[in-house]
């Protein structure tokens, strides 16, 4: 009888809409959890997968060897390597394509590579109008590589204790 | 004589713009506070990119609709579907002719003002009703319907609680209901009908957690399914208009209208009509929270609370207000 008593008052005082007000009241001078997207960015991982990069050694020779063990670990079958020996005798890509839309970004090629060259890098703002722009070739990644190679170098030194 | 008419149609036609425009305007702004206050309760920002702090948004969605296509139904009835949200906006806006913004500032100070409202928030109904019933579609109509039960429940005991506050003031005007609270306001005598005003308020207009008429889970839009463009537009500024004039009437009823707090010095330097202002603007902020915190209610337990809460509640109210003042020797002269 006691607890009916309590409860219908309760009801009447409309307590439990009260205290959700007063909740909802101090919830709004608290700190928000939205950021304005393109003005400000989150923070992001070194190990985030975002759009690829063939990178080069620092005197300007590319790092990939065609060894095509990203291409062999490749679960979406994205990456597409042809290689024949170079006039020096080392042996190199003449053909590395990377699908962009099959690819799902899953990391394998960059913990594959032997040499650090195929790296996944922090951007992922690289929406296109047409499919095709998407179909990187060896030229836009070696492009991706020298734009981003600051990060990139940062991006693996930071998380190499933990490979 | 052409010319003395002429000029007095023409001075009413300037007073009535003068009303209408901060209407709308103000039914802009508070749409942007609904959405601001809504997204501070969900740690969101809220619309914050048009304009100083948003504050354009609106302008931006009624141009956006304004380009839009109307595209009316095949099998809707054309006429009754393009009155339909004129009739809604049109009844949200005239209404505003007898809220008192100060003891002179009204448009239209009738001696039966709060029937007046009461009147014309009742025909609001039939807009809704109109637009449901004329799209010739199910989900449409299943929520006219619901939505013509709710407003109709909800007005019985909105009656009620407007007859206590009758008997308190004595008089009909709305001018004279304010006068009648210089030295109280009837929300400190008459809380529990204040609260009750404030839920059925919340019901007659469709908001949460009575936005049943537009519950998008199980009937898409509602009423406002069939609609797009200018025309769904003109609904939301109705349904917003009508938010804004049941917190005009409930801060005319209970909160002093344009009388400040207290009658001293720092208070009694505002104008009058920023009294109202503000008022409203809290009643408005507390609708915003509402809508931020509560769960929807279902269809029977909505009926339930109209029906066998709140009218047996505001009926009892007013026969305890009467007897109180009767006793007391308190009634108004």
């Amino acid at each position: 009888m006691k607890i009916k008593f309590s409860r219908v008052l309760k009801i009447i005082f409309l307590s439990e809409f009260v205290k959700s007000l007063y909740l909802a009241f101090i919830y709004m001078f608290k700190r928000r959890a939205t950021i304005n997207y393109p003005f400000e960015k989150g923070p992001i991982s070194p190990r985030f997968r975002g759009e690829h990069a063939l990178r080069r050694y620092p005197d300007g020779e590319e790092r990939c060897i065609a060894c095509k063990l990203c291409e062999a670990v490749c679960p979406a079958q994205a990456i597409t390597i042809e290689a024949e020996p170079r006039e020096d005798g080392s042996r190199r890509t003449t053909r590395y394509d990377i699908d962009m839309l099959k690819c799902i970004y899953c990391g394998l090629c960059q913990e594959s590579c032997p040499v650090d060259a195929i790296v996944q890098g922090p951007n992922f703002e690289f929406a296109t109008e047409t499919r095709e722009e998407l179909y990187y070739n060896k030229e836009k990644l070696l492009e991706n590589g020298d734009k981003w190679e600051k990060e990139l170098a940062h991006n693996i030194k930071a998380d190499k204790s933990f490979r | 004589m052409f010319l003395e008419y002429l000029n007095i149609v023409l001075y009413d036609l300037l007073k009535i713009v003068a009303l209408l425009v901060p209407v709308l305007i103000s039914v802009a702004m508070i749409v942007w506070v609904d959405r601001r206050v809504w997204g501070a309760v969900q740690l969101r920002k809220g619309p914050n990119v048009v304009g100083p702090f948003g504050l354009l948004q609106t302008a931006a969605d009624a141009l956006k609709y304004i380009f839009k296509e109307v595209i009316i139904p095949t099998h809707a009835n054309k006429v009754i579907f393009i009155i339909a949200p004129i009739v809604t906006m049109s009844l949200a806006l005239i209404a505003w002719a007898v809220i008192p913004f100060s003891e002179t500032l009204v448009l239209a100070n009738i001696n039966v003002g709060i029937l007046y409202i009461f009147a014309v928030s009742s025909l609001g109904v039939y807009g809704i009703i109109m637009a449901g019933w004329a799209s010739n579609s199910k989900y449409p109509f299943l929520g006219a319907l619901r939505s013509a039960a709710q407003m109709v429940s909800y007005e019985v005991s909105i009656g009620f609680i407007i007859i206590n506050v009758l008997l308190c003031a004595g008089s009909l005007n709305l001018v004279d209901i304010v006068l009648a609270q210089k030295n109280i306001w009837y929300a400190i005598p008459l809380f529990p009908m204040f609260v009750i005003f404030f839920i059925s308020a919340l019901a007659e207009t469709n908001r949460p957690p009575f936005d049943l008429p537009e519950a998008e889970a199980e009937l898409v839009a509602g009423y406002q399914t069939e609609y797009s463009g200018m025309m769904y537009a003109l609904f939301w500024l109705g349904e917003y208009a009508n938010i804004l004039l049941l917190c005009g009437l409930g801060s005319v009823l209970f909160l002093g209208g344009w009388l400040s707090p207290i009658d001293a010095y720092p208070f009694n330097l505002v104008p009058a009509p920023f009294w109202l202002i503000f008022k409203i603007l809290f009643l408005f902020i507390l609708f915003a929270l509402v809508k931020a915190i509560v769960p929807r209610y279902r269809y029977d337990q909505l009926m339930r609370l109209g029906w066998k809460v709140f009218l047996p509640f505001s009926l009892f109210w007013v026969v305890v207000t009467a007897s109180f003042l009767y006793f007391f020797n308190l009634l108004p002269q």
